[in-house]
């Protein structure tokens, strides 16, 4: 694909696994996976339950230990990487609620931190929340409790959440799992809008769905093996018909050359 | 009001407010990560601690401060592993607590496990102006730590996982909230007594959540829910001859049943604000002849 054709000056990967091993318990996960992403690119990651994609995006951000290997980001080894706030990372969605309610605000205002860290939110800060949640359309229910809102809708959170800190690289674990199709569809506007912007998207998927459009380049894994990494797998049924070819506005390198997230500035 | 003239009765009801300010505000973020659990065990272990404080003849404060932050601190160790045998150690740790302090007050020179009983269960009469001071500097500390980091507090115990990406120092900010959790059970083993404490950091965050959507308002809630409960139960037992952890702790569970029962018309009404069910839409019909009916299904409050 066209981010490997051309070798740029900064040609480190904005996320690289080497040679990646790791187990959950005794039973080894990833068998030795190379994943590289580079800068602008939208790497799905699909494999069948149990093929190690969700361990592979959570190995890239330090949340699973690799007993061989190695991670970077941003060229950085990953125990020496510091520069969170570049990284929104988008968590697979659980039921579980905490003990206590909490509005939709309060958590997005949490994916700030990557920024403020232990100091104060600052205007500067409460008007990038106010855009993330304005990016997922949820905006009007700033203030509602998180409990109150649908599967979709919670989906929509976490990813104005990792938004929040304006990062340049959204890792995300099943960000289409269990949610609506009118949900499907502002998640899919509001990625395309981050790509645009230059974001560098990793992300687990099921099936490419809605955001097969976007999509630069799959790594289907098979017992924590790599088994393709290319071209999306071709889709069946309507998606497969003549026409539903499509094009990447992010696509073309010479113009690719200044990278802005577009969160940023 | 001749309670106020009496110098025990200033010391009780400030050691109560601090109480009833402290103890919710830390128990919002266990409440929150549901280690409510946690609290009920920080007091067992501190049991230990005031013994020493008897058997050394230093102060029981101080000596419970720092065997409740040890043992909060482990406490910590074992929940960050999320072993399997985690509940193991910490029946080991709580009832190894207990039982310490039983054996060590009655080695101590004229000591007895009647001494125990005004540290488990709060007594108003029993602050003195040392335990104040102590009460005071460890209360301060508390209200720094919960209210200072609130922010990153909640990140932490709302998402764990989540925060450790974001960057902040996760391991750091667990153990100051287990430190800070340890701190205020000695806080409040004077009024509200070391085996009811975790009722204070428990009752007033779920009874603040009856009425509110969000973890700032409970916070807050709690806290207020909690200096009232704190100073009536103290005032309480200044007329009832009872240990004042009883009747704070009861007091807290009368406001959590009125809440309750507050809450239910409260959240049926703000469902009928958001999705109109089919008796609104009949009620609607029916309040059509008269002009100007605030209850209407299109009515968002």
């Amino acid at each position: 694909m066209n981010a490997g054709a051309s070798p740029r000056t900064d040609a480190d990967p904005v996320v690289s696994l080497t040679d990646a091993v790791a187990a959950l318990g005794a039973r080894p996960v990833l068998r030795g996976i190379d994943l590289a992403v580079h800068r602008g690119e939208v790497v799905a990651l699909l494999g069948a339950n149990g093929s190690g994609k969700s361990t592979a995006v959570r190995a890239a951000i330090g949340q699973v230990p690799l007993t061989r290997g190695e991670v970077r980001l941003f060229g950085t080894p990953l125990r020496r990487f510091r520069a969170w706030s570049r990284v929104g990372y988008v968590p697979q969605r659980t039921t579980a609620a905490g003990g206590v309610p909490a509005t939709v605000r309060e958590v997005v205002s949490s994916g700030r931190l990557s920024r403020t860290r232990l100091g104060p939110l600052r205007k500067a800060d409460r008007e990038a929340v106010d855009r993330a949640l304005g990016a997922v359309g949820l905006a009007d229910r700033a203030k509602d409790s998180v409990n109150a809102l649908s599967g979709g809708q919670h989906q929509r959170v976490l990813i104005a959440r990792a938004l929040a800190g304006e990062p340049e690289l959204l890792i995300m674990d099943e960000p289409m799992a269990g949610v609506d199709l009118a949900s499907q569809e502002v998640l899919a506007e509001t990625l395309r809008a981050q790509v645009d912007a230059g974001a560098t998207v990793l992300l687990v998927l099921h099936e490419l769905g809605p955001l097969e459009p976007l999509i630069d380049r799959a790594v289907v894994l098979r017992d924590g093996c790599v088994a393709h990494d290319g071209p999306p797998p071709k889709a069946v049924g309507q998606h497969a018909l003549p026409g539903h070819d499509h094009v990447h506005p992010h696509a073309a390198p010479e113009n690719a050359d200044p990278i802005r997230t577009g969160l940023l500035d | 009001m001749d309670l106020f003239d009496y110098a025990f009765m200033q010391r009780a009801l400030l050691a109560a407010v601090l109480v009833g300010l402290t103890a919710p505000a830390i128990g919002t973020y266990l409440v929150q990560r549901r280690q409510a659990i946690m609290g009920d065990g920080i007091g067992h272990v501190a049991m230990t601690g005031v013994a020493l404080g008897f058997l050394l003849n230093t102060s029981p404060v101080w000596m419970a401060t720092a065997v409740a932050v040890l043992g909060s601190v482990g406490m910590e160790l074992i929940r960050s592993r999320g072993r399997t045998s985690g509940d193991v150690a910490l029946a080991l740790l709580f009832y190894g607590g207990m039982a310490g302090g039983v054996m060590i007050i009655n080695l101590a020179p004229g000591g007895s496990t009647a001494n125990l009983n005004t540290y488990l269960f709060g007594s108003i009469t029993t602050v003195s102006p040392e335990d104040l001071t102590a009460v005071v500097v460890l209360a301060l500390l508390v209200l720094a730590v919960t209210l200072g980091l609130r922010r990153q507090l909640f990140a932490v115990c709302q998402d764990e996982e989540f925060a450790r990406v974001t960057g902040l120092p996760v391991r750091l900010l667990n153990l100051v909230i287990a430190v800070t959790a340890a701190v205020t059970v000695t806080v409040a083993m004077r009024i509200v007594g070391l085996l009811l404490v975790s009722a204070m950091m428990v009752i007033p965050v779920a009874a603040a959540q009856r009425l509110t959507k969000g973890f700032g308002a409970t916070l807050a809630g709690a806290m207020v829910i909690g200096v009232v409960v704190s100073l009536a139960g103290t005032v309480t037992t200044y007329y009832v001859d009872a240990p004042s952890g009883a009747a704070i702790v009861l007091l807290a569970i009368v406001v959590f049943l009125i809440l309750s029962l507050a809450a239910t018309p409260l959240a049926r009404r703000r469902a009928r604000g958001t999705a109109p069910s089919p008796e609104d839409v009949a009620s609607c019909t029916l309040d059509e002849g008269k002009t100007g009916t605030a209850a209407s299904p299109t009515n968002h409050d």
